[in-house]
């Protein structure tokens, strides 16, 4: 017996969805209209944007030193804080991992990574400023915490979606938990965890450009200081190095990963 | 006769007072080939896992290797495990790891951890996996990775991890299931072979009632959590497999 006609509607409207979007429009015009967001002003803008542009170029190194010293130390904050934020991200991912570890030990490996993943990188390398003062060392930390957050977060996810049936072969064979994890947990997720890191470490690129800015060491100092002084052609040349030095991040990261997932396993005997 | 294993009143329960296994009683001498036969859901797969413990039977004992396993924990419980091979259904091998490496995962219950991180495994273990690899007919296998492989092969694989561990008992939890029917003969034949060889007992649940008429030197059927048969292949007539299995259409 067929339904009767007002039950055969293939797609029903969805009031709650359209609400929604009358909503999101809504807040979106009252937001603009609050900042005094208009036309005229952009137009402004521009005009002042292309005066800004031409007083860029041509670019001019100013400083030579500044500049590859800014460089030098900003690759050198985004390497030590990948390398500790990395090491000390295994443990607490694994000990985050629900399908492995008692709550006991995951609700506190959480509260870790949920701690460490709340603040921008900004605003955890002003507190690291003030607690150990200016230069690299508040950069290495801030970025130490941010590659905690990220990798341990997503590296306990992966293992909470590993296959458990390879667990527990392992398990059979009388391994102890070390060995589990070494033969029965990683192998499934070492693919994704390299994956993570050199995208942390490009990450980590990024930001350890910006973390200057707030006197936490690397390239941003230099760049803010030359906004201040007004040194366009100088802030030109910095930002087309930073370009530079971030391409080369993503070579390298490219390289690290092939030398890693081409050969496809843990390792080579 | 001494039993290589004998389990006595064994009763699971995931639910509190659903019994699972429901008072199992049996014996097994120290050689030959058992099969296990019951329909799906009668508490096959959960025997297995409480002989070497991957679930934890609610009550009753398993004296294996002249003691009581079923309260062992920790280091005793492994070194416990470690004597008893499994094989699955679904091969339960480690994809992203080589031949070898699943051969040698076998070992795991005799390496430390910092040897077994750095895959330092003694020669005598690299050099009985070679062995066993040409033994399952996968010689020059050893360096491809698990996922490479076909069903059949994949199965080859787990045998071998299994007789790795020169288990005193060889379990397998329907390991032909997955497997078209020349493959399965053939694998029945490598377990068969693998309990003469090591001279141990083999415990395999199965489905299929030919192949284990053919292959079993004793048939145990299960029925609800209880054993309903337990005898040779001879025995077994159409009224045992429709108390077994209950119904009778699906008798050809």
């Amino acid at each position: 017996m067929s339904a009767p006609a007002a039950d055969r509607v293939a797609f029903r409207p969805n009031w709650w969805t359209r609400a929604g979007w009358l909503l999101l429009l809504a807040y979106s015009a009252y937001a603009l209209a609050r900042l005094d967001f208009n036309a005229g002003r952009f137009l402004t803008g521009l005009d002042n944007g292309a005066r800004f542009l031409d007083r860029m170029f041509p670019p001019r190194v100013a400083q030579a030193d500044t500049l590859v010293n800014g460089l030098t130390e900003s690759l050198e904050i985004a390497i030590l804080a990948s390398f500790a934020g990395i090491v000390l991200a295994l443990p607490i991912g694994l000990l985050a991992a629900r399908n492995l570890m008692p709550p006991w030990a995951s609700w506190p490996a959480r509260a870790v990574i949920a701690l460490a993943r709340s603040f921008h990188p900004v605003i955890v390398a002003i507190l690291f400023v003030k607690a150990v003062g200016f230069g690299a060392l508040a950069g290495i930390c801030a970025l130490v915490v941010a590659s905690v957050g990220f990798i341990g977060k997503l590296f306990a996810e992966a293992i909470e979606e590993i296959s458990l049936k390879q667990v527990e072969a392992i398990r059979a064979t009388g391994a102890s938990f070390m060995n589990v994890i070494a033969f029965g947990v990683l192998p499934q997720v070492f693919g994704r965890f390299i994956g993570f890191a050199t995208y942390q470490l490009d990450s980590n690129l990024r930001n350890s450009t910006m973390v200057g800015i707030v006197g936490a060491g690397g390239i941003g100092g230099a760049l803010f200081s030359a906004f201040q002084r007004f040194d366009y052609d100088f802030v030109a040349a910095i930002l087309l190095s930073i370009i530079a030095l971030i391409m080369v991040g993503e070579v390298l990261a490219t390289w690290v990963r092939g030398v890693f997932l081409e050969r496809g396993k843990v390792d080579e005997e | 006769m001494t039993a290589a294993l004998a389990v006595r009143d064994l009763v699971k329960e995931y639910v509190r007072g659903t019994r699972v296994l429901d008072g199992i009683s049996l014996e097994f001498a120290p050689a030959g080939l058992t099969a296990v036969i019951g329909p799906s859901g009668t508490g096959k797969s959960t025997l297995l896992r409480c002989i070497n413990r991957l679930v934890e039977p609610t009550s009753g004992a398993i004296v294996f290797g002249g003691r009581d396993i079923a309260p062992l924990r920790g280091r005793a419980l492994r070194e416990a495990r470690r004597q008893i091979g499994m094989v699955f259904q679904e091969y339960n091998l480690v994809e992203r790891l080589t031949v070898m490496e699943n051969l040698l995962s076998g070992r795991l219950g005799y390496v430390p951890a910092h040897k077994a991180w750095l895959r330092r495994f003694p020669q005598a273990d690299i050099d009985r996996a070679f062995d066993l690899l040409d033994q399952v007919g996968l010689g020059g296998f050893a360096n491809q990775r698990a996922d490479a492989l076909s069903g059949g092969q994949r199965q080859r694989v787990g045998i071998a991890r299994a007789v790795m561990q020169e288990p005193k008992l060889l379990l397998a939890d329907e390991p032909t299931s997955s497997l078209d029917p020349r493959t399965s003969v053939e694998i029945m034949e490598l377990m068969r072979e693998a309990g003469r060889r090591h001279g141990i007992p083999v415990i395999v649940n199965m489905h299929d009632v030919e192949l284990s008429k053919r292959f079993a030197d004793r048939i145990v059927g299960m029925s609800g959590g209880k054993v309903v048969y337990d005898g040779g292949a001879e025995g077994l007539g159409d009224d045992v497999l429709t108390a077994i299995y209950g119904g009778a259409s699906w008798i050809a």
